[in-house]
């Protein structure tokens, strides 16, 4: 590499295998962890591994390892990467590789795969990764040579990071891992691309309409937590004082207890705000793609609302909901253009009609006194740990009740599978989360089902001594499935309830975590308060009764309005 | 297939006229996008572009969409491999002329 005339001495080449290119490369991108599981196809990685500053994390399951990078990247907003092999190494890892795509998580797949001449053959652990990973990423790669890695894995994380954040997968064969090259230039690690330009006077536009508008609710989602918006966020609506509904993804935008928050919307959102959805004439979308979980009945979501939609990727705009009025962009940029106009107004008479209807129509945490009922097992955890904590859940009632009751104050503070709802992402996700943030507490709420399906990550956990802490809401059945064959199939309960349970703190204490099994205790709350409070991970059993339900609840397929249960007694 | 059919498949037919990067996968990324968005596809002709030493493919394809063409644009645009996407007319497209190849 000559610069320019006055550097004399070249840089030396550096005779490198794809494997040491891949290592280099991801170093040089600035990669301190990577999650993953060795195996045939992937071994030349694992050897140029060695002497590497970067941490390996020996998942014990792919998917587990998947999941582990995920964490890392939800807390952090970076690509994160993991390692599988071959074949079933390479399908392990595809749950966490669609998880990631469908909450928009940059995720960087490195897999080995057979060598180049064998491919086609039905070799030894041969599956077609770059056909499987298709569908479930943003791009993907096979290498074709050792050469190539310098410009796809530097894509790699370009494309992850770039507009709406995503997945990406590299399968690398292993003759390509091997295959020795001559490396004279290193190529800059790469970052996101610009964010898409946009029209301000679309801002302008949109700013006049809101002001004309009564009734408009602010719909908030991910894009504003990956964006890094909330302070813009927050400015823009308290200034023109809109009342705020927060999706899944969006929860800890608003500060729990903010005056315009109204919690969040969807299937299990509050009474009082589905039906301020109903009367809303305008609704304003930011960084939201209007899952079918948070609108319901579409044609029957905000039925007297206009639409302004404000998204980073085109291809959301109109998808689901025709909006009057639409910008393309990275939602803080248009924030930030929008608040350096804005004069702040007051809307009592639609404020009113929110505490009205708050009042009438709240959400009910019905037991939130007692420890063994869901909301009680959350708030003693949340009255015990403050906002530094991250929470992350698994699938299923818990993750619900979590949603509904925890009180959120920080984005990404809450780390949760919402698009593909994938049981078995909380332990390993939590895993990560500790393993970047080693000062935060990371506490995962599961349930029995759930954690069963990623349960061998508790040794990972153990090997790395992490702060992290399962609190398992134990009822021995399928909890949301047995609600739903509740409400929805008359009641005929099949293959829902676990006739062989499991003692989770001993099968912990077998893994190397230390056990506590609140059933037993004499004094839970301390128990649970030390077990939280104390270095190191802990798995903590929670019993509470099979019977309890996530309430409201709107009917899959249903109308917002029409909500099952929570109402005041 | 009766001719009501046929003819109201006609009116629905929408072109759409692809520059892609000529490589293993790209075939695979734009008709796996068409059939997991269950987007109708009902023509495909794809060779590489002259002039570009084979870098880049031109891709033809027939849709039985027009409302959810914009959103079919859309995506497909977002597609890494994929350069352009332009709505093109089914009269001077590669189809009008291949129909005879196309015969029981």
């Amino acid at each position: 590499m000559i610069e320019s005339a006055n550097n004399p001495a070249p840089e030396t080449a550096q005779r490198l295998s794809g494997s040491q290119l891949i290592i280099k490369l991801l170093e040089r991108q600035g990669v301190t962890h990577i999650a993953g599981v060795p195996g045939g196809a992937n071994l030349p990685m694992y050897d140029s591994l060695t002497g590497s500053t970067i941490q390996h994390v020996l998942a014990r399951h792919e998917q587990g390892a998947g999941f582990i990078a995920q964490g890392m990247a939800r807390v952090t907003g970076e690509a994160q990467v993991c390692f599988a092999s071959s074949g079933p190494g390479a399908s392990n890892l595809i749950t966490a590789v669609a998880d990631a795509r469908l909450d928009s998580v940059p995720l960087i797949a490195i897999t080995g795969q057979v060598p180049q001449h064998m491919i086609g053959t039905d070799a030894f652990q041969e599956i077609d990764t770059f056909g499987l990973m298709l569908p479930i990423t943003k791009h993907n790669w096979v290498v074709r040579s050792a050469e190539e890695l310098l410009t796809v894995v530097p894509e790699a994380f370009r494309i992850a990071l770039s507009g709406r954040p995503g997945p990406v997968s590299i399968d690398v064969p292993k003759d390509i891992q091997n295959e020795i090259i001559e490396v004279t230039e290193w190529p800059e690690p790469a970052v996101a691309i610009a964010t898409p330009e946009f029209d301000e006077q679309a801002v302008e536009e949109m700013l006049v309409k809101i002001r004309e508008s009564h009734k408009p609710l602010l719909m908030i989602g991910g894009g504003i937590v990956y964006s890094g918006a909330c302070e813009q966020l927050r400015e823009f609506a308290e200034k023109l004082d809109i009342p705020t509904v927060q999706t899944f993804m969006g929860l800890g935008i608003l500060p729990d207890d903010h005056r315009l928050s109204l919690g969040m919307l969807g299937m299990h959102g509050a009474r009082y705000t589905n039906y301020l959805l109903e009367e809303c004439d305008m609704l304003i979308g930011l960084g939201v793609r209007f899952d079918d979980r948070a609108t319901g009945k579409v044609e029957a979501f905000c039925p007297n609302a206009a639409i302004i939609h404000v998204d980073i990727d085109r291809s959301e705009i109109g998808k689901v909901k025709n909006p009057m009025l639409s910008i393309q962009a990275d939602v803080g940029e248009v924030l930030t253009i929008a608040n350096q106009q804005l004069e702040a107004m007051q809307r009592p008479l639609w404020q009113q009609r929110v505490d009205q209807l708050k009042a009438a129509h709240p959400l009910v945490l019905d037991g939130q006194d007692d420890l063994f009922r869901p909301y009680g097992a959350i708030k003693a955890v949340a009255d015990i740990l403050d906002d530094t904590a991250t929470i992350s859940t698994d699938v299923g009632q818990h993750q619900m009740w979590v949603a509904q009751a925890y009180p959120f104050n920080r984005p990404r503070q809450w780390i949760s599978s919402g698009g593909l709802g994938t049981m078995g992402f909380g332990l390993p996700a939590a895993i990560g989360a500790a393993l970047a943030q080693p000062e935060r507490k990371s506490v995962c709420f599961s349930g029995d089902g759930s954690f069963m399906m990623n349960i061998q990550e508790m040794a990972t956990a153990a090997e790395e001594n992490l702060d992290v802490k399962i609190v398992i809401l134990n009822n021995g059945h399928l909890g949301l499935v047995r609600q739903q064959q509740t409400l929805f199939y008359e009641k005929n309960l099949n293959a829902v309830k676990f006739q062989q349970t499991v003692d989770f703190a001993k099968a912990a204490e077998a893994m190397g975590v230390k056990g506590v099994n609140l059933a037993l205790s004499d004094d839970p709350m301390t128990d649970l308060k030390n077990a939280l409070l104390e270095h190191g991970p802990c798995v903590i059993n929670l019993p509470i009764s099979e019977t309890e339900m996530v309430y409201p609840m709107v009917a899959p397929g249903g109308a917002n309005a029409d909500m099952i249960g929570g109402e005041v007694e | 297939m009766s001719a009501t059919m046929e003819k109201s498949e006609q009116i629905q037919q929408s072109v759409l006229r692809l520059t892609v990067n000529n490589h293993p996968g790209v075939m695979s990324a734009v008709c796996g996008l068409f059939s997991r968005r269950s987007y109708n596809l009902e023509g495909i002709m794809v060779r590489p572009i002259e002039g570009t030493d084979g870098a880049q493919s031109r891709v033809w394809l027939l849709l039985n969409e027009v409302d959810k063409l914009e959103q079919v644009m859309r995506h497909t645009e977002k597609l890494v491999d994929v350069l352009s996407v332009e709505r093109h007319a089914l009269e001077d497209s590669v189809f009008a002329s291949t129909n005879g190849f196309f015969t029981v």
